[in-house]
């Protein structure tokens, strides 16, 4: 089963929130649109899911045009970022309502709401209401809700935003093992470029209303392919700054570092190059051999890594390693940036090498 | 040991005072002349509960309470589902949204006593832009200074023009505050525009519903200007309610004994049947 989008748009009273776009997304793996907020994820699902117009363009389910269908007799699921449940019914009723204005059988209905309760380990809350429930299992009662259903398309619109930390790691495990061998198309929007990574499967980079990249989240990661689809797939934050290539060296300033890679390749000329904040160190190794001197203003400590911010030529500049340091806030610290993990791009944001 | 922090009493003190001049007291006078008979130059004389006796027992009092709850019964159950249906064909969002908030707040912010005027000159049968229309237009013979059914279908008619909006307006505010989300979610689920009034709207409105149930029954109930200005109680007394005869008896007759007797049980019945709505409404929600 595949979900075929051909070159829709949204338009809203004149204003283009999202330009033609293609993706052919298909059962199997996980979907992901990943992008910033405002970026166009949750247009996208809205109009995916028929809950609003697609202004031009076609959309495809299992090879029918379903552009023009109704919510209602689409065969979707949808979970929201927050906690959408029917307020006065119980655990129990909320899996099984879709089920009842399907019309199936009340034995199927029981059989299904079961599975679903028990692949959520929801088994001993079915007969409470949403409100006598935590948030972790709110949502994991809107889960439910959508896998008990038949659903060509399972849509999830940052389904684990508003959930804490831990709930968080926990429910996000879960969900692989919720959606593998449903064949449903399952379409995962979130923010997080870490989450895009855990879950695998094929990523959409999303950039003010477009697509800016589709294809396999890990190759994605690897070879972005413009400067902005790294900046969006990126967290700390890539660090980036003006260079130039001369002969075999590239100069960024006062430091140069030989072109190694597909960077010997190019040509003479102004490039910008971007460098993710895990292959700059605060001591040298074998690979990160490239000195970077700069004032360290802010160092953050998150579990097992710590990032330092530092001052380069003006811009501000991130390091994450593993370990403790011991930087000193407001002095300068020699950093080493692994040269081998370069990205280039050319003036027009493309990326070169 | 156990220690005890009397302190907690000071703090509780502002409310009871304010409670005490703004309920207690005044009620306490009622009490006081509920259980005497008075005469001029201030004789006082203990008559016990003859006075509630003789309220309760009387055909004028059973027959002014059984208009009063046909009054209420009749305006809630008309004022409520027209008060949802209204507010269900508000606009969301957009330029009419004012628009729509001020037309219905505007009968609200009319003086009781000038919605009783202005609806007594609409209805007069002769000069009255609604009595005209009806008896020389329609040909329908209105005279509600005359004909019972009349002036119950004026007063009735009245109270939903003046009130209708409250329910609106809070039903309103019940259903802006449901987020798209839900909307979506029933779509989604296949659901019919019914099953989303009855599984989603009606549901998120209902704590605001019975706010607006118990102002209602609570204002519908004691309510005196409007129909007192409208019929003067009348035709007959077919139009007297509670407060309409309480009145009568206490200003009227000087009947001091028996209209603070009236009074106490008029204010009994009122609580009781709001403290009934309100444990049944809520009875969910403490569970």
């Amino acid at each position: 089963m595949a979900l075929v989008l051909k070159n829709i748009t949204k338009v809203v009273q004149g204003v283009t929130h999202i330009k033609p776009t293609s993706l052919t997304l298909e059962t199997g793996h996980f979907n992901v649109l990943l992008g910033e907020t405002g970026a166009g994820k949750t247009s996208l699902i809205k109009m995916m899911a028929g809950l609003d117009p697609i202004a031009s363009g076609t959309m495809e389910m299992d090879g029918v045009d379903v552009t023009g269908l109704s919510t209602q007799k689409r065969k979707i699921s949808l979970v929201h970022q927050f906690f959408v449940n029917y307020p006065h019914m119980t655990v129990y009723d909320n899996i099984a309502s879709p089920l009842r204005v399907a019309g199936m059988a009340k034995s199927e209905i029981d059989g299904r709401v079961q599975e679903a309760a028990d692949i959520l380990k929801l088994g001993p809350m079915l007969k409470r209401r949403p409100h006598e429930l935590s948030g972790g299992q709110q949502q994991r009662c809107a889960l439910a809700r959508a896998i008990a259903k038949d659903s060509q398309a399972v849509f999830l619109d940052e389904p684990l935003a508003n959930l804490d930390y831990k709930l968080r790691e926990e429910l996000r495990e879960m969900l692989p093992e919720l959606f593998a061998g449903r064949g449903a198309v399952v379409v995962y929007a979130t923010s997080e470029p870490e989450e895009a990574l855990l879950l695998g499967g094929m990523t959409a980079l999303m950039m003010d209303g477009s697509v800016a990249q589709f294809g396999k989240t890990a190759e994605i990661y690897r070879a972005p392919a413009t400067l902005t689809a790294a900046q969006v797939f990126s967290d700390p934050p890539i660090n980036d700054a003006p260079v130039r290539k001369e002969g075999d060296t590239l100069v960024m300033g006062d430091i140069r570092w030989p072109a190694i890679g597909d960077a010997s390749g190019l040509s003479d000329g102004n490039y910008t190059v971007a460098v993710r904040p895990n292959f700059i160190l605060p001591t040298a190794t074998a690979t990160a051999t490239v000195p970077l001197s700069g004032k360290v203003s802010v160092t953050e400590l998150s579990g097992s890594e710590s990032s330092a911010h530092f001052d380069l030529h003006g811009k501000g500049w991130v390091s994450l390693s593993h370990g403790t340091h011991p930087y000193r806030i407001g002095e300068d610290h020699t950093f080493y940036m692994d040269a081998s993990a370069c990205l280039y791009f050319a003036p027009d944001g493309s990326r070169v090498a | 040991m156990k220690t005890e922090n009397q302190k907690a009493w000071f703090f509780v003190l502002p409310v009871l005072l304010l409670v005490a001049f703004n309920a207690l007291i005044p009620m306490m006078t009622v009490v006081n002349y509920s259980v005497q008979e008075t005469f001029g130059d201030n004789l006082f004389f203990w008559e016990g509960l003859t006075w509630f006796e003789q309220i309760l027992t009387s055909e004028r009092f059973h027959a002014a309470l059984g208009r009063q709850f046909l009054f209420t019964f009749l305006i809630l159950i008309i004022e409520v589902p027209l008060g949802i249906a209204i507010a269900l064909s508000m606009p969301r969002s957009g330029p009419w949204v004012p628009v729509c908030l001020v037309l219905m707040a505007l009968p609200m912010l009319i003086p009781w006593n000038v919605v009783g005027a202005m609806w007594n000159i609409f209805a007069l049968p002769d000069i009255g832009l609604l009595g005209y229309f009806l008896n020389h237009v329609l040909g329908i013979n209105y005279d509600m200074t005359q004909d019972p059914i009349a002036a119950w279908a004026t007063i009735i008619t009245m109270d939903v023009w003046h009130w209708t909006s409250l329910v609106v307006l809070l039903s309103y505010a019940g259903l802006v505050s449901i987020p798209d989300a839900y909307y979506q979610a029933a779509k989604i689920d296949g659901a019919s525009n019914w099953s989303v009034f009855r599984y989603i709207q009606l549901p998120k409105m209902k704590n605001v519903l019975t706010i607006a149930i118990l102002l209602r029954f609570m204002d519908s109930f004691n309510v005196y200007t409007e129909p007192f200005v409208l019929t003067g109680g009348g035709p007959g007394n077919s139009t007297t309610l509670l407060s309409i005869d309480l009145v009568k008896i206490a200003l009227g007759q000087f009947d001091l004994g028996p209209a603070a007797a009236m009074s106490l049980i008029y204010f009994s019945i009122t609580l009781f049947v709001s403290w009934l709505f309100y444990t049944l409404m809520t009875k969910d929600d403490l569970n």
